[in-house]
């Protein structure tokens, strides 16, 4: 029976042969991860049931970056419980400030997610690893939970939806801007409970950032997971990072898919999405001119070392308007190193912005760039949803990274 | 609505359930926490429970006392940490539309049916596939895998 890559996957992690779409299974997983908002709530039902041991301690892993450096006491206190577990537990991923970096971006970085993986975080944005050829998926802490006491994670087979991209990208559009577009024509629910896959010549020709950010945002189409197939990018990019075994999985040419979307890339111009959902994207040209406060380049979406590349690119010899506040997160330690290495820092420092320890932050509205009430700010992250960046009533403008060079009252001249 | 509209982010330093539901909807409903009372019923509309993966949104409503949601439709992560953590999750669409602020409802999961008794309506919803009924029965996932480990 012909099936997508997804089944591929599923079945090869529930041993059998096939799955079909719509059935309930319980499969193994590879990896289950947990941050420091949701790992305390999956820690607490281990202790809570005296349980004393994970399924498998290298297949776990911890990372507290979503208020680290430790925001406030309460934070701190959620800190050491992950701490104190992962000490306890004997847990081989537990990454301390200093080697912590936003989980999307660092297990890939260290290869602890690699093709043909089944992985489940508790972390919505799980799904990011499908641009390995991976199954990854966000659940809850329960799910968490359930997974480091039995290595299992139970769901329903999705259906699949494919979008195929042709044609060469217009400069500066990447992968961020081909899955706004995407969420713009379909949806924030448009994918709901299903799989994405992404293919297409474009695809082929994108590198793994631009991958990594585009399956990242699956979820804000409400997709179970994004996935690509695995070429020699994948190849490459998995070789130099593996420490253990891989496979490639790819949909068979039969294989059955409820809906293709066929999109002309070459046609696909730079996207922003305006508040309050990431499906109100409009190309940066119909943008008019929007004031604005703060921009943020960083987070799981676009906090990579390519992505600081483009802003510095942009940013370069100019400097940011007065009133106007930049704040830059290398995603993780190793890009933050390779920023500084490259000369990126003088380049933003130059320009007025200030650089952060890699960190959620301010994605979230966490901290590190919490937002007055009524502040516009335009963001590298994700989601722009009411509160996602700070109090009730900012604006979040969610765009690609190279928009990270804005101008209060006037930013979207400076975009093409 | 959202997950940030359901608890906001800057309230998950936290997983105590009664913080948790002292601020919930309270972007969206600011006055919701002092007027939701046990047994209410919580209606939303297409992709209820959006955004981040946070167990602390169906923590928060299961703990303001809120017996159950009706949706038109769940986001995927959310439905599954109610399921996980017991927070009845009904999907109709008709009820979505219908139902108004104030109006009393009558909910059977095992027919399911729900029945409007102010308007004098009744709605349908698709019954749970075993799996989950049995998920229901052991009281959520950690009870359930408990029992198959054993
Ligand atoms: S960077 Fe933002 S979207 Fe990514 S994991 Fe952190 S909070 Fe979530």
């Amino acid at each position: 029976m012909p099936m997508t890559i997804t089944e591929k996957i599923l079945a090869a992690h529930t041993g059998r042969d096939s799955v079909h779409p719509g059935e309930i299974i319980m499969a193994d997983v590879d990896l289950a991860l947990g941050n420091d908002i949701t790992a305390p709530i999956a820690i607490n039902i281990l202790r809570e049931n005296g349980i004393e041991k994970v399924f498998d301690r290298n297949k776990i892993v911890l990372v507290p970056d979503h208020f680290t450096p430790n925001k406030d006491i309460a934070s701190a206190e959620q800190c050491r419980q992950m701490r104190e577990f992962a000490h306890d537990y004997d847990i081989t991923h537990y990454f301390e400030l200093g080697e912590m970096g936003i989980e999307h971006a660092l297990l890939p970085e260290k290869g602890l997610v690699l093709p043909g993986d089944l992985v489940i975080g508790a972390d919505s944005h799980t799904c990011t690893y499908g641009a390995l050829g991976a199954f990854s998926m966000g659940v809850g802490s329960t799910d968490l939970a359930g997974a480091m006491i039995s290595g299992k994670v139970w769901f329903k087979v999705p259906t699949a939806m494919k979008f195929v991209f042709t044609g060469e990208l217009k400069p500066w559009v990447g992968g961020k801007d081909l899955i706004l577009f995407t969420i713009g024509k379909i949806g924030v629910d448009g994918a709901l409970y299903r799989s994405m896959e992404f293919t297409g010549d474009t695809i082929i020709n994108l590198g793994m950032a631009d991958r990594l950010a585009m399956c990242n945002m699956a979820i804000e189409a409400g997709a179970k997971n994004g996935i690509i197939t695995p070429d020699t990018i994948t190849e490459e990019y998995a070789r130099q990072r593996a420490s253990r075994e891989y496979r490639f999985y790819d949909s068979d040419p039969e294989a059955g898919y409820d809906e293709i979307h066929e999109f002309d890339a070459s046609a696909i111009e730079l996207q922003v999405a305006f508040p309050h959902l990431p499906e109100n994207t409009r190309p940066v040209g119909e943008s008019g001119n929007v004031p604005i406060d703060q921009v943020v380049i960083g987070s799981c979406t676009n906090g990579r070392l390519e992505d600081l590349q483009q802003a510095a690119e942009v940013l370069k010899g100019r400097k940011i308007s007065s009133g106007l506040r930049l704040i830059v997160i290398p995603a993780t330690p190793l890009i933050y190193r390779q920023a500084m290495d490259e000369g990126l820092f003088d380049i933003f420092l130059d320009a007025g912005a200030v650089i952060s320890t890699p960190t959620c932050g301010p994605c979230l509205g966490g901290h590190m760039g919490v937002l007055a009430d009524g502040e516009r700010a335009v963001a590298t992250t994700n989601r722009n949803f009411v509160g996602a960046h700070g109090p009730s009533r900012e604006r979040g403008l969610s765009v690609g990274p190279r928009r990270g060079r804005s101008e209060r009252g006037d930013w979207s001249h400076f975009l093409a | 609505m959202d997950t940030d509209a359901i608890i906001p982010a800057r309230y998950l330093n936290t997983s105590d359930p009664d913080v948790l539901a002292s601020h919930c909807f309270e972007d969206a409903d600011p006055d919701f926490a002092s007027r939701v009372s046990a047994g209410d019923i919580v209606v939303g509309g297409k992709n209820f429970g959006c955004g981040s993966s946070r167990e602390h949104a169906p923590i928060a409503i299961k703990a303001a006392g809120v017996s159950c949601v009706i949706a038109s439709s769940f986001a995927r992560i959310f439905y599954r940490n109610s399921f996980n953590m017991g927070l009845p999750i009904f999907e109709s669409t008709d009820a979505s539309r219908s139902i108004v602020t104030g109006d009393e409802l009558e909910v059977k999961p095992s027919e399911g049916l729900i029945h409007n008794l102010t308007q004098g309506e009744k709605y349908t919803f698709e019954p749970f596939p075993p799996f989950m009924v049995d998920l229901i029965q052991e009281g959520g996932l950690i009870p359930y895998l408990l029992k198959e480990e054993a």
